[in-house]
């Protein structure tokens, strides 16, 4: 790590009294961890010694020396969870992981085995937390599996079977001309295709026609933060609304949905801002 | 001036003065572990623990940190004072048995039993060595780690300090443990002019002006010289 990238972080509290865990929460959420080089930095900038700062850092259960793998696995071991079984639960992910479950990490940095003292959640014991996601009444036996689908990522949302994600017709505001091309399949559905512009570059993009989905196909490159200016491809008039995105303040890209709605799409690469009014029934 | 009432005998000391400290200079013993003259008060050990306070109302408090007030009863040596420095002292037998200074305090209280099991620790978390460093060695290099039972005393991360002078004040005024001085290995001791006759302090420019608490120790001497 640069230990000049902690100096904004600790100059900005101005060495203000009962700022140390602020700044150590920061330097945290920055780097994953504490980088003992931060501590130094800390140290020498805020006239604190040393060993105070490791005392504060080493006392709260929040702050890590130590950098944590990708996912974090947690076996309660509280007073219900402990006699239903939850310390073979924790030898068993000890075993299956090689690793320790005092926070240990695995040398692929993928997995961090650690245990909590209770989680109120003690109906529900043996529990494990993976990720954030709490695995009820668990056995030594699940604890493979429990591995395999953390190691897959819990988080991955399958737009297949997502009820969240359905697929919308869209036409041109202007000249209602369908958008939509049934010959060039992106997501497994008919792509939403525009013509686009930025900069010197003008090209076709594709988009999935999924609702939530944010997968795109371009002829080139369109850079992460560039505003494009989006045409329809028949009638060439440019699809812009009146109203700006809510997150980044660049235009809205509007397109009617069949059966009279109009959704909206933020016109910025990587803005993931988008909205559906069912009501609107004209561009305005 | 404070008047208060040291085991019944009316007594009257300086404001701002705690317990022990006008205990000790009246001449009422309190035992303590945690508390050196030019050291902050810290209240970590109990060992100095007196009755405060009258009948039913009356309640045990560590001399060592609460201030005289008017009119207070103390009383240093009561049943009950006596029952709770017993049990301290077991608890502190359970966890450092090898400490000579914890075992002449607990044969001096006639502690005979030992209910608890032994542990060999070498610290009693007293705090007294982070105190010395910070407070008279001006060094700051150790201090309390970690929390609960994994609380311990030390340098940051473990590793040798570079505000560390290796000045062994921690060492000597520590009540529990049982290092000693580490003459033959010297990039890990203190100086030990005491019992070595070419110290390691004569020979290196490090140890220079290093406000050994040996001071005036022999090898300083012979540097001078």
């Amino acid at each position: 790590m640069n230990p000049t990238s902690v100096l904004p972080i600790v100059e900005k509290y101005n060495n203000r009294r009962g700022s140390l865990i602020s700044i150590l929460e920061e330097i945290q959420s920055q780097y994953g961890y504490l980088p003992s080089e931060a501590l130094q930095v800390v140290a020498d900038r805020t006239g604190r010694s040393l060993v105070d700062i490791y005392g504060v850092a080493t006392f709260y259960k929040a702050f890590r020396l130590k950098p944590r793998g990708k996912h974090l696995i947690c076996t309660c071991l509280g007073t219900a969870c402990h006699v239903r079984g939850g310390p073979s639960i924790a030898q068993e992910f000890e075993g299956q992981l090689g690793i320790k479950r005092t926070g240990e990490t695995t040398p692929d940095k993928e997995f961090t085995l650690e245990t909590v003292m209770c989680l109120g959640a003690c109906a529900l014991g043996p529990i494990v937390v993976a990720d954030g996601h709490y695995f009820p009444n668990v056995t030594t036996s699940q604890v493979k599996t429990i591995i395999g689908r953390t190691r897959e990522g819990l988080d991955k949302i399958e737009v297949q079977k997502d009820k969240r994600i359905f697929p919308v017709e869209v036409a041109c505001p202007r000249c209602n001309h369908t958008l939509m091309d049934p010959d060039h399949l992106v997501d497994g559905h008919p792509s939403i295709r525009v013509t686009v512009s930025f900069g010197e570059e003008h090209g076709w993009l594709r988009l999935s026609s999924l609702y939530g989905s944010y997968t795109i196909e371009t002829g080139s490159e369109i850079p992460m933060g560039t505003i494009a200016h989006f045409f329809c491809p028949h009638c060439h008039a440019e699809l812009i609304g009146a109203s700006n995105c809510m997150a980044c303040e660049a235009p809205m890209v509007p397109m009617i949905v069949q059966g009279g709605a109009i959704v909206q799409i933020c016109s910025r690469r990587g803005c993931r801002s988008h909205m559906l009014d069912l009501d609107a029934t004209a561009v305005t | 001036m404070i008047k208060l009432k040291i085991n019944a005998v009316p007594v009257s000391v300086e404001e701002g003065s705690t317990i022990l400290e006008a205990a000790q200079f009246l001449g009422f013993p309190i035992p303590t572990l945690c508390h050196v003259e030019g050291l902050s008060p810290y209240g970590a050990c109990r060992l100095c623990v007196v009755e405060v306070g009258e009948g039913a109302r009356s309640k045990l408090v560590s001399s060592c940190t609460y201030p005289v007030e008017e009119g207070l009863r103390v009383r240093t040596a009561s049943a009950r004072v006596v029952r709770a420095r017993k049990m301290i002292l077991e608890l502190m037998l359970g966890s450092c048995p090898q400490s000579k200074i914890i075992q002449d305090l607990a044969s001096a209280y006639e502690v005979r039993q030992q209910r608890f099991k032994q542990e060999y620790e070498t610290c009693i978390l007293c705090g007294l060595c982070a105190r010395m460093c910070t407070e008279q060695m001006m060094a700051h290099a150790i201090g309390f780690q970690g929390r609960g039972d994994h609380r311990t005393l030390g340098t940051p991360f473990n590793i040798k300090s570079e505000k560390c002078r290796l000045c062994g004040g921690c060492i000597y005024i520590c009540p529990a443990c049982q290092l000693r001085c580490t003459y033959t290995q010297p990039e890990k001791a203190i100086c030990g002019g005491c019992a070595n006759l070419s110290p390691p302090c004569l020979e290196k420019p490090n140890f220079d002006d290093m406000m050994c608490y040996m001071s005036p120790c022999v090898a300083c001497e012979i540097k001078k010289d």
